[in-house]
């Protein structure tokens, strides 16, 4: 099964071998490991695949993957080549994961570091509850997206859904395209040049170069609903 | 959770095909719905002719007395093929009401699934790749079926609360999701003359569909009302005679995905349903939006 392409490279078949094996053995990399290289076979939507990675790997997902894939990772690059179900880098600690096709809801959700990349669209609650997590989206967003996102970055060059940004703390929203509507709290903000330089980077380290960060407006909380006002005291 | 898959051909070479693809779909779907599965396939017809799917606790003996009473009556002209706990009973059109009145009349054990000229619907209790096993559902062929796998929530797992549920001639509804007005809807449904047979929040829906095209509005139009008048949460897939549509409620957060090529359209609770169909990597692969219906007919 392996075979020698640059470094080692080990392809695995989750058709002719069990996804637990495959993520315990992703689990035993570490650091120092000489097999950087792996690609997964036949993923055929399944569940929780190539989660919890805790080393700088590069994983190839040949195929669609279900329910959280690549959730918790930490440090791994990981690349589905195909369409990712519901939670795809939920909880995402550090590292970069990149789909090539479309995210379902969720993406990125409670995410604390890290890059997530959506080639295609994410659908409803894209990074929601984020903590510090970047996230850049070529295509469009679902309804109810950063819905009380914390810190860190959701980048959108398509279009946003419903209630954009409801509820939001300390991240910063830029969507390039037309927002439906803006969440409780949620507003268009000032784009100052410290914006605009974060974007340029964000957009440089996601690999997008027909997209600038003059053509984006930028959103983020208006802190009215996050701050305890004594004038709003009777509504307790 | 639950579990749904549907199938729709375009291309008719495929329809040989329809049971064993739909099985396919339905048993990657265990895991969402190990109470109980069912599903609803939409055969060929025979011109004038209707059929009854029946369905009884004690199946053999009831459909052996039932074949008796049909041998006397030949009149009726009725022909029943039995399958497990189920039955086809084929009559002709002009006589349905007459064999539905002998039916409640003379078996009150015996139940109707579902009436219509294609539309057959077989449902039970069991893990769902023996549920398809029982009624042999992959030598079935037809133009577009729909199979539901039950993780019951809201109401007791029992024959009558799996799924399809029947809506009217040729119409079937499935449901993902948990509905929380329920209770209300179904008072104000029996007010207006509906009958219910289970304390289950998805008969109520496909029970609201039905009252809302009695008003004479057709399906399309009663599922964008359903998306004002019930709460909870829902995906909704639902068969008629000519073809299938799909909603969602606006929140959206039970699963699907979709997936079309020149020779199928696809429903599937997840990708999973979907990797097995011929031509998939190619496919056009979505999610349905919320608060949308969709609509596929022949």
């Amino acid at each position: 099964m392996q075979q020698l392409i640059g470094e080692l490279m080990r392809t695995y078949d989750l058709a002719q071998s069990p996804l637990r094996e495959l993520n315990e053995t992703l689990h035993r990399q570490t650091d120092g490991s000489n097999e950087a290289q792996w690609e997964i076979l036949n993923p055929r939507g399944g569940h929780a695949i190539a989660v919890g990675l805790d080393a700088p790997i590069n994983v190839d997902v040949r195929g669609s993957v279900g329910y959280y894939c690549a959730g918790m990772n930490k440090k791994a690059t990981v690349t589905v080549h195909g369409s990712a179900g519901p939670g795809v880098a939920e909880n995402m600690m550090s590292g970069r994961v990149v789909i090539k096709g479309d995210a379902s809801q969720y993406a990125g959700a409670t995410g604390r570091g890290g890059l997530l990349v959506i080639e295609g669209n994410a659908s409803s609650r894209c990074g929601i509850s984020m903590k510090g997590i970047d996230i850049v989206v070529k295509g469009n967003i679902g309804h109810m997206s950063a819905f009380m996102a914390q810190s860190g970055h959701l980048v959108v060059l398509g279009d946003a859904g419903d209630a954009l940004g409801d509820s939001i703390y300390e991240a910063k929203l830029f969507v390039r395209g037309k927002v439906k509507s803006l969440g409780a709290d949620c507003i268009e903000k000032e784009m100052r040049p410290e914006h605009q330089e974060a974007l340029t980077n964000l957009l440089k380290n996601a690999g997008i170069k027909d997209a600038k960060a003059s053509e984006f407006r930028r959103y983020g909380s208006a802190r009215k609903l996050y701050n305890f006002n004594i004038d709003n005291a009777d509504a307790y | 959770m639950c579990g749904i898959v549907g199938l729709f051909l375009k291309n008719k070479k495929m329809e040989p095909q329809l049971g064993q693809l739909l099985s396919g779909m339905l048993s990657t779907m265990c895991e969402r719905g190990p109470d109980s599965a069912g599903f609803a396939i939409y055969g060929s017809g025979t011109e004038g002719r209707s059929k009854i799917t029946l369905q009884s606790a004690t199946a053999a003996e009831d459909f052996a007395k039932l074949n008796a009473a049909l041998a006397k009556d030949k009149k009726l002209d009725a022909q029943l093929t039995t399958k497990d706990t189920h039955a086809v009973l084929s009559v002709p059109s002009d006589k349905l009401d007459a064999v539905k009145a002998m039916l409640s009349a003379d078996f009150p054990s015996i139940r109707i699934m579902a009436t219509g000229e294609n539309i057959e619907i077989y449902k039970e209790v069991g893990y769902p790749t023996e549920v398809a096993k029982r009624f042999d559902l992959a030598h079935m062929s037809g133009t577009h079926a729909i199979g539901h796998t039950r993780m019951a929530t809201e109401s007791a797992v029992t024959t009558l609360g799996a799924h399809p549920f029947s809506t009217g001639a040729d119409e079937c509804l499935v449901h993902n999701g948990s509905l929380s007005n329920h209770n209300s809807l179904r008072r104000e449904l029996i007010r207006d003359g509906m009958k219910f047979n289970t304390e289950n929040d998805t008969e109520v829906a496909a029970s609201y569909l039905t009252w809302r095209m009695k008003q004479g509005m057709n399906l399309g139009e009663a599922l964008e009302k359903s998306l004002d008048d019930l709460d909870g949460f829902f995906n909704f897939v639902v068969g008629t005679k000519e073809g299938f549509g799909v909603v969602r409620d606006p929140i959206a957060c039970k699963p699907a995905v979709m997936a079309e090529t020149d020779d199928y359209v696809a429903f599937g609770s997840e990708y999973r349903a979907l990797a097995g169909l011929p031509g998939i990597d190619k496919a056009k692969v979505w999610e349905p939006e919320p608060s949308t219906v969709y609509f596929w007919q022949r």
